[in-house]
């Protein structure tokens, strides 16, 4: 009876189409299961051993992408209930943390995005201490490099969304050094010479604090309401969207590049 | 137990905090066969545990590390080490193995085994594993929430994200001009050259010390102590009015540091040839200008003549001059601090009339 229902079901069209190739247990299927599923495919179908062992890799890339994975589902989740303006920003906190009994999604959220910036530093470097920078890696690298920035970026940016003290004062103070970079922040060495004044025309500073570089990074002279809403743009849409997207071409490079580095040196008694 | 505290705390202040840090990184470098060995590693991660435990016992230390988030800086010091543990251990397997004459370990398991199941089930449990421990840390902490954000109520101290404390650590020797914005952009472009100005060919896909010793020594110490010693630094010693406070120090509001900075142009000027500064900025200010001139433009062409001269013929023009940017300007910030606590000097240059200070 059982047997039959059992066959019956994985007969069927619709099992067959999702199902494609039985339970994988045979060289055949394990192969085909990888390479004919999406997800799976980002892998190849074999890897070197050495590669698996916990102590080569530590895990770190693959766990960074699970927080980036778990940082998209709860931040989706917290959207639902979070405005980010002036006004209501304050208070929706609050009231997931009061209103909601049980309510974990602010923490995991906040703390899965602390521990997504450890690994990332992590992962770096193993990549480094296991030479896997080399050729022909060195691009791979330079997008990790690139993915870094992004993952700092989007930890900061996301820091001011409660809009708290905590929040606004640690925004302020990261982003005041913008004040000082050079020619484009109206406290930075060289602004002063971007006058016409200095041609000897009308002297008007072409770069003060109402336009110079922190002015366009915070929508203001200083973190206010249009700062949150810039903040919540990056750091909802924008930052996650490049880092993705990046993501994926990290990912094809490890593929393409041959995979987890694995020993190529010469060993041979000579060489060493 | 009063004087043991306030013996770390005279110990944790930077001027005998750091310099004992970077000693202490130096010689387990020098000696990571031994400190990496089993017993030995234990017996440290005890030690760090015991002192940690025995510290929350402390009022004033348990009230700066239990923030909610400055308790991610424990984890991330834990692993830190851990991490740097497993590597340099493996690095030790490994070259004792290439000393007699083997290939390392890792060359010995590559043989090539299926993703379905093997990898794909280490990936799973890995995710389980941290997702429930993601949990669990969230269920036991909460997530902090301060009161409603206002422009006109400072906190002192102000403190950035924990994760960009070792940049605001750095607005103590260098203007923001530097450790906001130049420092930043160095540490994001040299990161991304170190591919191009590495031309060791060997030690891909191992853990080795001895064949990479000077590549992995230079990212050690950006990493470990220039970075991840200074989030500490930032995090844990710096109170009110960013001034020093020991790990088991009350942190006082009205705390009082003398400052008795000068810049290099008093030193000179005043201190050794007493005529008194000069009105002209640029008179005044010619020594720090040759100074800073010479180590930026002049050291690297007289070392590839003299003391790099193998290193830069190796490395040819572009490589060894990107490299050697990239290299001073990280040392330039050891070589700021210590000038700092030998001169209290407190700039080379300072145009402040162009904001232009270093
Ligand atoms: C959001 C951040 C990142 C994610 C999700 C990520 C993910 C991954 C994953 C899953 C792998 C496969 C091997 C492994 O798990 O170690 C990998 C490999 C690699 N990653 Fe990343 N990574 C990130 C950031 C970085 C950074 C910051 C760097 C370096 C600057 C970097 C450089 C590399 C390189 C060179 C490889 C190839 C390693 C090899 O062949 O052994 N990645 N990355």
């Amino acid at each position: 009876m059982w047997q039959k229902i059992k066959t019956h079901i994985s007969e069927s069209q619709v099992w067959k189409s999702v199902i494609r190739h039985g339970y994988p247990d045979t060289r055949r299927n394990r192969t085909l299961v990888v390479l004919s599923n999406f997800f799976l495919h980002l892998h190849p179908t074999k890897v070197p051993s050495h590669s698996l062992k916990l102590s080569y890799t530590w895990c770190m890339g693959g766990l960074t992408f699970f927080l980036f994975l778990v940082e998209t589902l709860t931040g989706v989740l917290l959207m639902f209930y979070y405005r980010p303006v002036g006004e209501y920003a304050y208070n929706d906190i609050l009231a997931l943390r009061e209103h909601v009994p049980l309510g974990i999604m602010r923490e995991i959220h906040r703390w899965g995005a602390h521990a997504m910036v450890i690994t990332v530093w992590l992962h770096m470097l193993r990549v480094f201490l296991t030479g896997s920078y080399k050729p022909p890696r060195e691009f791979n690298w330079g997008i990790g490099v690139v993915l870094l920035t992004l993952t700092l970026l989007l930890s900061f940016t996301g820091y001011l969304l409660p809009w708290d003290q905590l929040a606004i004062w640690a925004i302020t103070v990261g982003s005041n050094m913008a004040r000082a970079t050079p020619f484009v922040g109206h406290e930075g060495p060289g602004a002063k010479l971007l006058n016409p004044g200095m041609l000897g025309l009308e002297d008007v500073p072409l770069i003060h604090a109402t336009d110079d570089a922190r002015f366009v990074l915070l929508g203001g002279p200083f973190v206010g309401e249009a700062t949150l809403l810039r903040f919540y743009v990056l750091h909802c849409v924008f930052i996650p969207l490049a880092a993705a997207t990046l993501m994926a071409v990290h990912f094809w490079r490890v593929r393409k590049d041959g995979g987890i580095s694995t020993p190529t040196d010469d060993f041979s008694q000579k060489a060493l | 137990m009063e004087s043991v505290r306030h013996l770390i705390d005279w110990l944790a202040s930077p001027i005998r905090f750091l310099p004992l840090v970077c000693v202490i990184f130096f010689l387990a470098l020098r000696g990571y066969r031994t400190i990496t060995r089993p017993r030995v590693a234990l017996a440290i991660l005890l030690g760090a545990i015991i002192f940690y435990v025995l510290s929350l016992l402390d009022h004033n230390f348990r009230h700066i590390v239990a923030k909610p988030d400055n308790v991610p800086i424990t984890i991330m010091l834990f692993l830190s080490g851990f991490c740097t543990y497993l590597a340099l251990r493996q690095a030790a397997i490994n070259d004792e193995r290439m000393e007699r004459g083997l290939a390392p370990l890792e060359k010995e398991g590559s043989e090539t085994i299926f993703v379905w199941p093997d990898l794909v089930y280490i990936e799973f449990l890995a995710a389980v594993l941290v997702g429930i421990l993601l949990t669990i840390w969230s269920i036991e902490l909460k997530a902090p929430l301060e009161q409603p954000a206002s422009p006109f109520r400072a906190p002192n101290p102000s403190k950035a994200p924990w994760y960009f404390l070792g940049l605001q650590e750095m607005l103590v020797y260098f203007d923001p001009w530097l450790a906001g914005v130049v420092f930043p952009t160095l540490i994001i472009t040299g990161l991304m050259s170190i591919p191009y100005m590495d031309m060791n060919p060997r030690g891909t896909g191992y853990y080795s010390f001895k064949q990479r010793r000077m590549a992995i020594t230079l990212y050690l110490f950006g990493f470990l102590f220039l970075w991840v010693t200074l989030i500490t630094l930032g995090t844990f010693f710096r109170g009110p009015n960013w001034n020093f406070f020991g790990p088991y120090e009350y942190w006082d509001v009205h705390k009082v540091q003398p400052l008795v900075n000068i810049n290099l142009s008093e030193i000179i000027y005043i201190k050794i040839l007493g005529t008194g500064l000069p009105s002209n900025w640029f008179l005044r200010e010619i020594w720090g200008l040759l100074f800073i001139a010479f180590y930026v433009f002049g050291l690297p062409p007289l070392l590839a003549k003299t003391a790099l001269k193998n290193f830069a013929a190796k490395m040819g023009f572009i490589r060894y001059n990107v490299f050697m940017l990239h290299f001073l300007m990280m040392m330039l910030l050891p070589i700021k601090m210590i000038c700092r606590w030998l001169f209290n000097l407190k700039y080379f240059v300072a145009v402040t009339e162009f904001f232009f200070n270093i």
